[in-house]
């Protein structure tokens, strides 16, 4: 049930290219102060690989720290882009319209910022390509592919391109429009050379729709091995008493979603305001994803709470003890509170209501603080699970994350907001033809006496039809 | 003379006084920078072999207890499958073998191992001048960046194997050229190294006495089913019977 506004093209085209034909007051020192954060944030990944990993707070054994949790979290951001924009396309729900590119673009960004971290905390990063292509030829030495670390390449790489191709094949009538439009030559010309030629021919409208569908439906696979093949990198090792589950593939999945569906909504309410989209985003959007939110929030705790029923129910005293850690010891208890406070407990009864789903600023509110929570959660399960108390007593150690670690993944956030606000500035993030196709399939035309809309692809309510317009 | 080796070591817990010669040897042996006390304190120090001593009991009935542990080189180990770039794999011989040149540092094999005997060199590692014309000429000089790890010496292994086909001659058992330094260096005999696959060797019989029923054998975290090849033997005590063997 959605209330809807029919605008007319023109008013389409003005409102969504705001954003690219001009610059808004804040943009130039936002940039400047994001571009400042990631500078930084490489300045100090170069002081890294220049010093040595010492100056991170690794050690044994804890040999991963802020930067797998950080990689963790990003690639569970990066599913927003595969929920919103692959199944919600399939399923044919009507409010995805116009949140897919700003997920499938954050997509990408976020997988970018994901990939940094683990090709910067190792401890060659110089040698970081053996990793990912066949190590030498000629000793016939190739990568090992039992490896989790050889799927996670191969994964992510598969979603990183697959969605920068769903972006930029859904992109090309909105980048054709600013062709069309751009003033100075050199920009009409880098602008003509993306736009692949189209000029909105029947034949090249039809490629370009077969191709999105083609491409979501593809990269529907990739939506279940990315995040599986991450957890792997924890639960193939036997030594762990916390990683070692079997209930983790699923586990991480659930939590990508709850996370990245959340940001999706965060970046909902950053357009509406930002861009003034909210002729666009509407309560009703804020409600539609409020709405998936609860059931995927409450999936996501379910799936938490087996992973602690399953933990605790072996009895086997380093499982015991890794959970005592989490849960009731310093520094992890305040942090082990906060996150489920934060990911669970605060939010979804507050997405029960109707007027909290619909109002912008409350769902800012409670997806940040999803975000916050689920980036504990891969904190609370990584570093507990390595500072855990063995049976050899001459092996605990602890954790301090060093200000290098703290500002490489500060730099991985900047990154990101910076990418959108790059992107926003030279493409629409929201698309414009994807909009008009709403506009026009909700188009009233009259049959008869009676007035129906132009195609009926989603449940609308039966008095919608009954109406006479 | 066996067609394969299958290295491994004995370790007497009983016969072990704790006096880390064993570790000192190995540092000489293989390279292994001088762990200071900022080492120390940041658990970043490297020692292949370390003893662990815990106390037993309440004072004044107070026990030290002390056990050498080093890499164990499992048959089944968790730190080979993970490691994306092969840097190490099981050879032909039994062992865990650490290839320095092709290692990444993605520090996976070291979460993995159950026994924490893996180290990764965060630092560079730098000697002083007096003792850099002391560094083994047989052993890698390990760069930052890369993990490291006990190698049952493979270098006096392969020495002695390459030795010992050249003069036609057959490799003795704990011969002093084979075995590791650590236990060369054991003064109260608690290592014994030698090959599995050779029946008659000192560790297939100490192995295959102290493995039976009610002998001292016992390896560690047998139940995560890595297959180590080194045996430890139990403390001798009063309190527990021992009905077989060494």
């Amino acid at each position: 049930m959605q209330e809807h506004t029919q605008l007319g093209q023109k008013q389409i085209n003005e409102d969504l290219l705001k954003g690219v034909l001009t610059v808004p007051k804040w943009w130039l020192p936002a940039v400047a102060f994001l571009g400042l954060v990631v500078l930084t944030g490489l300045g100090a990944f170069f002081y890294m690989v220049y010093h040595g990993l010492g100056v991170t707070g690794l050690n044994r054994p804890v040999m991963w720290g802020f930067f797998i949790a950080n990689f963790v979290f990003w690639i569970g951001i990066s599913h927003a882009g595969i929920m919103i924009s692959a199944i919600l396309r399939l399923t044919q729900a009507d409010w995805r319209r116009p949140i897919t590119r700003a997920a499938e673009v954050m997509t990408v960004f976020s997988l970018i910022a994901a990939l940094h971290t683990p090709l910067m905390h190792v401890g060659r990063p110089w040698r970081v390509l053996y990793w990912i292509l066949p190590y030498d030829f000629s000793r016939g030495i190739w990568p090992n592919i039992r490896s989790p670390f050889v799927w996670d390449p191969s994964a992510v790489g598969t979603y990183l391109i697959a969605s920068s191709l769903f972006v930029f094949v859904c992109l090309l009538p909105d980048i054709a429009i600013l062709r069309d439009r751009a003033k100075k030559p050199i920009v009409k010309k880098i602008y003509a050379q993306l736009a692949l030629g189209f000029r909105g021919t029947p034949r090249q409208w039809k490629l370009q729709i077969v191709a999105g569908i083609l491409l979501s439906a593809l990269v529907l696979p990739v939506f279940v091995s990315v995040h599986s093949i991450v957890s792997w990198d924890f639960a193939v090792l036997i030594g762990v008493e916390g990683w070692h589950s079997t209930i983790f593939a699923p586990y991480f999945i659930i939590g990508a979603i709850h996370s990245g569906v959340s940001a999706v909504a965060m970046l909902m309410a950053l357009s509406v305001w930002l861009y003034g989209l909210d002729k666009y985003i509407k309560p009703d959007h804020f409600d539609a994803i409020g709405r998936l939110l609860i059931i995927v929030a409450t999936t996501w705790f379910f799936f938490f709470f087996l992973e602690w029923v399953y933990a605790l129910y072996t009895l086997e005293s380093p499982e015991l003890a890794l959970r005592e850690l989490q849960a009731f010891q310093w520094p992890y208890a305040p942090l082990f509170v906060l996150f489920i406070v934060t990911a669970f407990v605060i939010p979804v009864p507050m997405w029960l209501f109707k007027k909290v789903r619909r109002s912008a600023a409350l769902m800012f509110f409670t997806t940040i603080l999803v975000n916050i929570g689920m980036w504990l959660e891969r904190f609370l399960i990584i570093i507990p699970g390595l500072v855990r108390r063995t049976h050899m007593t001459f092996d605990w150690g602890t954790y301090h994350p060093s200000i290098i670690e703290i500002l490489i993944v500060v730099e991985t956030f900047a990154f990101v907001a910076l990418g959108m606000l790059l992107f926003a500035k030279v493409l629409p993030l929201i698309p414009l033809f994807d909009i008009k196709e709403g506009m026009v399939n909700r188009r009233l035309i009259k049959v008869g006496r009676r007035v129906i809309p132009a195609t009926i692809r989603e449940g609308l309510p039966h008095h919608y039809y009954e109406k006479k317009h | 003379m066996v067609d394969s080796n299958k290295w491994g070591m004995v370790v007497d817990v009983d016969r072990c006084t704790g006096c880390q010669g064993c570790v000192v040897a190995c540092q000489s042996e293989n390279n292994i920078p001088i762990n200071l006390e900022e080492h120390f304190n940041q658990r970043r120090a490297i020692q292949w072999i370390r003893i662990e001593r815990y106390w037993e009991g309440e004072y004044p009935d107070v026990k030290a207890r002390f056990i050498p542990i080093m890499c164990q080189h499992c048959g089944n180990a968790p730190c080979e499958p993970v490691c994306p770039v092969y840097a190490t794999y099981h050879n032909n011989e039994g062992l865990n073998v650490q290839v320095y040149n092709r290692c990444i540092g993605t520090r996976f094999c070291a979460n993995g191992c159950p026994y924490h005997v893996r180290f990764f060199n965060f630092w560079e590692p730098e000697w002083p001048e007096s003792l850099k014309n002391q560094l083994n000429p047989d052993v890698t000089v390990r760069s930052r960046g890369i993990m490291e790890k006990c190698s049952f010496c493979v270098q006096r292994i392969q020495r002695s194997t390459r030795e010992s086909e050249r003069d036609n001659e057959v490799l003795e058992d704990g011969d002093r050229g084979l075995n590791p330094a650590c236990v060369n260096a054991c003064a109260s005999n608690a290592l014994i190294f030698g090959n599995f696959n050779d029946p008659d060797s000192t560790v297939s019989k100490m192995k295959e006495d102290a493995m039976q029923e009610g002998g001292r054998g016992y390896r560690l975290m047998e139940n995560l089913g890595t297959d180590t090849n080194v045996i430890y033997l139990k403390k001798v005590d009063g309190s527990v019977e021992v009905t077989h063997g060494y």
